[in-house]
């Protein structure tokens, strides 16, 4: 409990930081209550109201706060309910990466040798590979959908994960309470995940937050290009590739579904940075 | 005199409050001797070496007194009057020569600098012999073959050697040694101190002798300074220091190490008692 | 130094072979008959029996990945299903846009990013520097799509400055000599084709450098930091250095070396951004025709654009590590 304090108090030192958890907060609510936030589902198309500026425009009108697609689909609810898509990208494919790549840096660094030399050859491959390239390849195998491009994206993200499990389990395994707890008994698993593991934490969870906001990134990247969620899907790259041709008619359509992923993804790094500095500071400037 | 430090004040600022890092010190360095400040780590030693060449960083400020150097104050000197003063008329070398060369220049290159800045009347082929000259005369064998190398391939020894050459190669008035010997070996302290000695015997330069190694200033000093928490408590010829020493701190400091040709054999040795305020006692300024 | 370039080399290997297996099998994990893929619904089982012998695909797999590598070796990486065009000559005509664009790129970023990391590291704690390491974070969470789709609204839709989408003016023909435009209008001295192959670049390079210009700014900044406390900058100083001379010859040498690998390691990223900026502006690279094969399923184009950049990134990457060795003398020497 006062270890918990303190953090807050650290971190709220950071004011960028707090910025970036009170934003990432009030996006978390909005895909809670997405339904209790508008008047209007994402798919609903009125094509009587298609094209209408946000409501600040001469010709805007108050009931469409940010105006309408060229379906007529209120434009703020679908933002509202693309909230609900970014956060499970980031959360699968985090989850994914993070799975895989903790099981295999803490195997390579607790084994060592040719388990490590193994492991960290294929690492390398992955990483040979720009990390769209691959992520593009991925989805062509799977056909695009949004559940290839969270696939894409968390299989891409395993190797940055390995490695800094691996790094930071090289440098606990040697230490006293290790080996105490290894002549006491301990199985490998239990040295591994139990005894070893927590003392990796804050690396892991500054990696995990930043890896969120690239995620969220490159999933709407992909949608963008076609390969990820598909129409009518209110995901925000896909909205956005949906309004290239209205970019001199209605550029609305283009600004606000990008400024939300812009928002989205600087408030997940903000909050990244702000944990880096309380829980590694040795981290920052590398 | 060559140069009269007067109530010098340096002070650190930082969020916990102002730490009076030089408080109110004054000295003397005669032409042609040695002093040397001793004292402990944080006693405010190489402060006051640094304030001399006026290198105190940010939050570190200098607060007042003089420094009277041939009849100019350096703390009045102009930024661009103070740099025509380092490396020409007083040097300074640093405690460790594993990080004070620079990794990514040859050591020719960085004697070579010193004699660019400061004689621009010398072409390139002048500069080049007085190099080979200077590291002649600090003691490195191949002169010639030593130029073009990089500080990595050199022991800390003949590292420490090039500093010197460095430091000498403009025939500065005085070299300020901030723990020149601190990190090498015993053999090698020797004969670093004894280069020392003798660059002082041929152009009779004055040096300032920061150290906290009593048996270093025994074989060196001509005065010494005693600090202790950013005061001075103690000045003396160090014949006398070392006969006669007042100060109660001196003599704690004097009974905590053995110093060859000081310390009677057999004695029993001390250590600096932390619980003791020194400073409460009278300075017994000589 | 010339052991060091031999073990260099050969740590490639085991790469290059990781890179062409998992190409390789692309194909094979595809769910279904790739055969009958590229043929479609309506064709008949006897059609899809000749191309699986064409494409080999009857023979075991290991047999299979053998004439894969043999053929790459002779430099044949098949024919775009869809185009029935070689790969490679599709790619050579469409490469030199993609690369014009990443250098263009990657020059404004690395001098802005650079610069602007420098003066945030000498002048810390400044206005400047609070602004530019939150510009450099907002930069790397930008997403460059729609960063481009911004850049095209003002500059070009609202104030008609500079051309919406492609890489030349219809009006202007440039003969290929090198395949870059800037070099080739300049080779036959066709400014006006420069001025507008320049003009056209201006948005799609600023899109893509964003990124890569954010991440060079902040690493050049703590790299910096982290050289002006050595002591040898100390040393620097105490020898009679102006600010500037201990700056740019004393500490921007020593600070460059983890930018310089950083920027070896963003020639990949960059290459994402180039093929969300390619589709953006419509630019002919071989960004916006990767994507197009993926819609298409063409998995010839695919794998040998997969696999050629790869092999592009293994070597370019190999080379900056050596550059990094011949900027860093321990390395060099030892």
């Amino acid at each position: 409990m006062e270890n918990l304090l303190e953090f807050i108090k650290q971190y709220k030192k950071n004011k960028a930081a707090l910025v970036g958890f009170i934003v990432v907060v009030i996006i978390l609510c909005m895909a809670m209550f997405a339904p209790y936030m508008t008047a209007y589902m994402p798919d609903d198309q009125n094509l009587a109201d298609r094209l209408i500026p946000p409501m600040w425009d001469a010709k805007g009108v108050i009931s469409h706060v940010l105006g309408t697609d060229d379906f007529g689909r209120d434009l703020l609810t679908r933002i509202i309910f693309g909230s609900r898509i970014s956060l499970m990208v980031g959360a699968v494919s985090v989850g994914l990466s993070l799975s895989f790549g903790l099981v295999m840096g803490i195997v390579a660094a607790y084994f060592g040798g040719k388990t490590d030399l193994f492991i960290m050859r294929i690492v390398d491959i992955m990483l040979s590979i720009p990390a769209i390239l691959l992520a593009i390849v991925i989805v062509s195998i799977l056909g695009p959908s949004l559940f290839s491009a969270m696939t894409a994206i968390g299989i891409v993200g395993i190797p940055t994960y390995a490695r800094i499990v691996r790094s930071s389990v090289l440098a606990e395994r040697e230490k006293e309470y290790v080996i105490a707890s290894r002549i006491n008994g301990s199985s490998n698993f239990r040295l591994m995940f139990v005894v070893i593991l927590p003392n990796c934490a804050s690396p892991i969870i500054v990696q995990a937050t930043m890896g969120f906001a690239s995620a969220v990134l490159e999933a709407a990247g992909l949608s963008f290009l076609g390969l990820g969620a598909q129409p009518p899907t209110p995901e925000w790259g896909a909205m956005l590739s949906d309004s290239l041709q209205f970019i001199t008619t209605a550029p609305w359509m283009i600004f606000y579904p990008g400024l939300a992923i812009f928002l989205t993804v600087l408030s997940f790094n903000l909050m990244g940075d702000g944990l880096m500095d309380v829980l590694d500071p040795k981290l920052k400037d590398k | 005199m060559l140069l009269s430090v007067k109530n010098l004040k340096t002070y650190f600022y930082s969020d916990a409050g102002v730490n009076k890092a030089v408080n109110d010190v004054s000295f003397d360095i005669p032409k042609g001797k040695t002093v040397c400040i001793v004292g402990e780590s944080g006693s405010g030693k190489s402060i006051t070496s640094l304030s001399i060449m006026r290198l105190i960083d940010h939050p570190g400020e200098i607060e007042g007194g003089e420094i009277i150097f041939e009849d100019r104050d350096l703390l009045k000197l102009s930024d661009a009057q103070m740099r025509k003063v380092r490396g020409k008329e007083i040097s300074m070398i640093f405690q460790e020569p594993m990080t004070s060369l620079n990794p990514s220049y040859t050591v020719g290159y960085q004697i070579d600098e010193a004699l660019r800045l400061h004689q621009k009347q010398l072409n390139k082929k002048q500069r080049f012999e007085k190099v080979v000259e200077s590291l002649e005369l600090v003691g490195i064998h191949n002169p010639r073959e030593k130029y073009g190398e990089y500080p990595f391939k050199l022991s800390g020894g003949q590292r420490q050697r090039v500093m010197i050459a460095i430091a000498m190669a403009c025939e500065p008035k005085m070299l300020i040694a901030d723990e020149p010997t601190t990190a090498l070996d015993v053999t090698i302290q020797a004969q670093v101190l004894d280069l020392m000695k003798e660059l002082q015997d041929k152009k009779g330069t004055s040096i300032l002798f920061i150290t906290h190694d009593l048996g270093v200033v025994y074989q060196i000093a001509d005065e010494v300074v005693v600090m202790y928490k950013g005061h001075i408590v103690e000045k003396a010829s160090a014949e006398e220091l070392f006969k006669d020493p007042r100060h109660p701190y001196t003599k704690a400091l004097l009974h905590s190490i053995p110093i060859p040709g000081v310390t009677p054999r057999k004695s029993k040795l001390d250590t600096v008692d932390e619980n003791v305020d020194y400073l409460s006692f009278p300075k017994e300024i000589r | 130094m010339f052991s060091y370039i031999v073990k260099r080399l050969l740590w490639t290997i085991p790469t290059l072979f990781g890179v062409t297996l998992l190409v390789f099998s692309m194909v094979h994990l595809t769910p279904g008959d790739p055969a009958a893929a590229i043929l479609g619904d309506k064709a008949n089982k006897q059609s899809i029996a000749d191309l699986r012998a064409q494409m080999g695909l009857d023979k075991p797999l290991y047999e299979q990945y053998f004439i894969y590598i043999k053929n790459l070796s002779h430099g044949d990486f098949g024919k775009s299903a869809n185009s029935n065009e070689e790969v490679m000559s599709e790619f050579k005509d469409r490469f030199p846009a993609t690369v014009e664009l990443s250098m263009v790129a990657m020059f404004f970023a690395v001098i802005l990013g650079i610069g602007a990391g420098i003066v945030s590291a000498v002048k810390r704690y400044s206005i400047f520097d609070y602004g530019s390491m939150f510009g450099a974070l907002a930069g790397v969470s930008m997403p460059v799509f729609w960063l481009g789709l911004v850049l095209i609204y003002f500059f070009s839709v609202k104030l008609g400055w500079l051309p919406v989408s492609g890489r030349l003016g219809y009006e202007f023909d440039i003969d290929h000599i090198t395949g870059f435009y800037l070099i080739d209008s300049l080779l036959v001295k066709d400014y006006e084709a420069f001025w507008d192959a320049l003009r056209h670049l201006i948005l799609p390079a600023i899109a893509l450098g964003t990124i890569p210009m954010a991440i060079i700014a902040r690493m050049t900044r703590s790299s910096m930091i982290e050289v002006m406390k050595e002591e040898y900058i100390k040393t620097a100083r105490a020898k009679g250095c102006s600010r500037f001379q201990v700056i740019f010859i004393h500490a921007l040498r020593n600070a460059m070396m983890p930018v310089v690998t950083i920027i070896g390691l963003m020639l990949g990223s960059l290459f994402a951004g180039a093929i969300l900026t390619e589709t953006t502006f419509s630019w002919p690279g071989i960004g916006k025709w990767l994507v197009n094969a993926v819609y298409q399923r063409d998995f010839p184009v695919i794998q040998s654009t997969t696999l050629i950049i790869a092999i592009i990134f293994i070597f370019v990457n190999l080379i900056v590590d050596l550059l990094y060795a011949f900027i860093n003398p321990k390395i060099r020497l030892n």
